[in-house]
């Protein structure tokens, strides 16, 4: 098993208030890795430093992160993120552009212009995220007029038209409907075949639908990580059974 | 019991009592805030429309006597004062604007942020004076050009409050989107930010275009007026509010109606300018809320 992301001694800083705690998480290439954990454990915290997000809201870091053997804590975080895509917990299409602009806005403004390219990705784009025959007919319409599964969708195109390796996902059905979610959760089941995918999630049973490995995090420290069958079947410590059971939480 | 009862209806009569007193004030009051405008709008109607033909719009003034005549010069010295204003106060409103929004929360950030409420608070008459000083002095000439940067200055601060204030809202979600999506810092705020926020910008422009258009008193110390046609940036150049405040002073009642039909003309390039500033910021998209 090949480790796309190797997270190390990872400590998180909001002002002087530190929300990781030395955390190290060997991320497997081409697996589902879910982050569970109680609000305010620094799941969210954890994926936001795997792009380089959590410095935008004035956040630190120490540690490494290495992502394919190079250190991404050390390189241009635009450069980063265009290879680290990040799923929002609130579907956020933007507002002003058409779907069709939505999907190749990241093509766009990272320089790509060429028409015939673009659309053949953008077209490639929501076919990946099961969106395709929904929209093919009204992509010069608002992405806004969409219902929010499908709005959701529209955020995954928009993140796999840039062609990343990993997909971050922050609770990406927790804003969306039992039939949305389904659909959401037999995407991420497609798109494990291609990118590595880190999902941070508070539905348990999603957790143990979707992924193969999962990090139970509990006030910024790593307590355990494992096989997902382990996890949610025979976890080693009490703590994470009695989390994984909702005995406290 | 009954009393009781009574009581209570007492009560209820007498909140809808008070309530009825209450919403009758606030019509009143909406009422009262929009008699002003239509009193200027008749009176500018009725009086302005005898005279309102095309030659109006393409003949230049008469001498006093000779009936008819235009104020094609003042139009077109509006338009290019405006203009001049528009390409100073623009670009710098919202740049100000952008930097307060995006980069201004620090302590140079709420420098300006006063500044920019004071400038907007300074009567025009003496942003006037100071640009006479600074710019119609040094060129020993009154001239468009001092007009376009009087109106400049006066547009400034309206821009770059509305520009400040429409981007905070925002919302940041869609900018960390954009950063996510490996979308520099930059252009981020140009092409995302500022496309979302542009419709109340716009909103801010317009507002700040048609306060200029209606200036008088710095004018009278820059772009002075002129009975001629000109074009020329460097020269003195004729206004429509310059005009109305010549005409309408004059002892001439031929004079006095073409000062009732520029103050018409004046309402009606405004309004064209909204409706123009409505179809361009009109969205592509009917959104259903």
């Amino acid at each position: 098993m090949e480790i796309k992301i190797a997270v190390k001694n990872l400590n998180a800083f909001y002002g002087k208030n530190k929300v990781l705690k030395n955390v190290s998480i060997d991320i497997p290439q081409n697996k589902v890795l879910a982050i569970i954990g109680p609000s305010g454990c620094g799941k969210s915290t954890f994926l936001r430093c795997l792009n380089r997000m959590h410095e935008v809201v004035g956040g630190t870091v120490q540690g490494s992160i290495m992502l394919d053997g190079e250190d991404i804590t050390r390189k241009d975080p635009v450069l980063v993120r265009r290879r680290l895509g990040m799923i929002f917990q609130k579907p956020n299409p933007f507002p002003t552009m058409s779907i069709f602009d939505n999907v190749a806005a990241g093509l766009k403004y990272n320089g790509k212009t060429d028409k015939k390219e673009t659309a053949e990705i953008v077209e490639k784009s929501l076919k990946q995220a099961a969106l395709w025959d929904e929209v093919k007919d009204s992509l010069e319409q608002s992405g806004i007029n969409l219902s929010g599964g499908q709005q959701q969708r529209l955020c995954i195109a928009r993140t796999l038209a840039i062609q990343p390796e990993v997909i971050l996902m922050d609770e990406p059905a927790s804003a969306l409907d039992p039939i949305s979610t389904t659909k959401i959760e037999d995407l991420i089941f497609e798109l494990k075949k291609n990118y590595t995918i880190v999902i941070v999630t508070h539905n348990m049973q999603q957790a143990s639908r979707v992924s193969d490995f999962t990090a139970f995090l509990y006030m910024g420290e790593l307590i355990e990580y494992d096989a997902t069958k382990k996890i949610f079947t025979s976890p080693e410590l009490k703590q994470t059974e009695d989390y994984v059971r909702g005995r406290f939480g | 019991m009954e009393n009781g009862a009574m009581k209570s209806n007492l009560y209820l009569y007498k909140k809808k009592i008070i309530n009825l007193i209450m919403l009758s004030l606030s019509v009143l009051a909406a009422v009262i805030s929009i008699i002003p405008l239509i009193f200027i709008i008749y009176y500018t109607v009725s009086k302005g429309i005898s005279h309102l033909n095309i030659d109006f719009f393409i003949e230049m003034p008469k001498p006093v006597g000779e009936p008819g005549g235009g104020m094609a010069n003042a139009i077109v010295g509006t338009l290019i004062m405006l203009g001049i204003g528009g390409s100073i106060g623009i670009p710098v409103g919202m740049s100000a604007g952008i930097y307060l929004s995006e980069f201004g929360k620090n302590k140079f950030g709420n420098v300006v942020r006063f500044f920019a409420d004071v400038l907007s608070g300074v009567p025009s008459i003496v942003v006037g004076v100071v640009v006479y000083s600074l710019v119609v002095i040094p060129m020993k000439q009154f001239s468009a050009l001092a007009g376009g940067i009087a109106l400049g200055i006066i547009m400034i601060p309206t821009i770059t409050r509305t520009t400040d204030e429409m981007i905070k809202i925002v919302p940041q979600s869609l900018r960390e989107t954009a950063l996510s999506l490996g979308i520099p810092k930059w252009k981020t705020t140009v092409s995302i930010v500022l496309k979302t926020a542009w419709k109340g910008i716009a909103t801010g422009i317009l507002l700040a275009l048609s306060r200029a258009a209606g200036e008088t008193a710095p004018l009278l110390f820059t772009a002075l007026g002129n009975r001629f046609w000109s074009t020329s940036i460097g020269q003195p150049i004729a206004s429509l509010t310059v005009y109305i405040y010549d005409y309408a002073k004059a002892p001439f009642e031929d004079w006095n109606n073409q000062a009732w039909t520029a103050a018409l003309v004046l309402i009606i390039l405004i309004s064209i300018l909204s409706l123009l500033f409505k179809i361009i910021t009109r969205s592509r998209y009917n959104i259903k809320q």
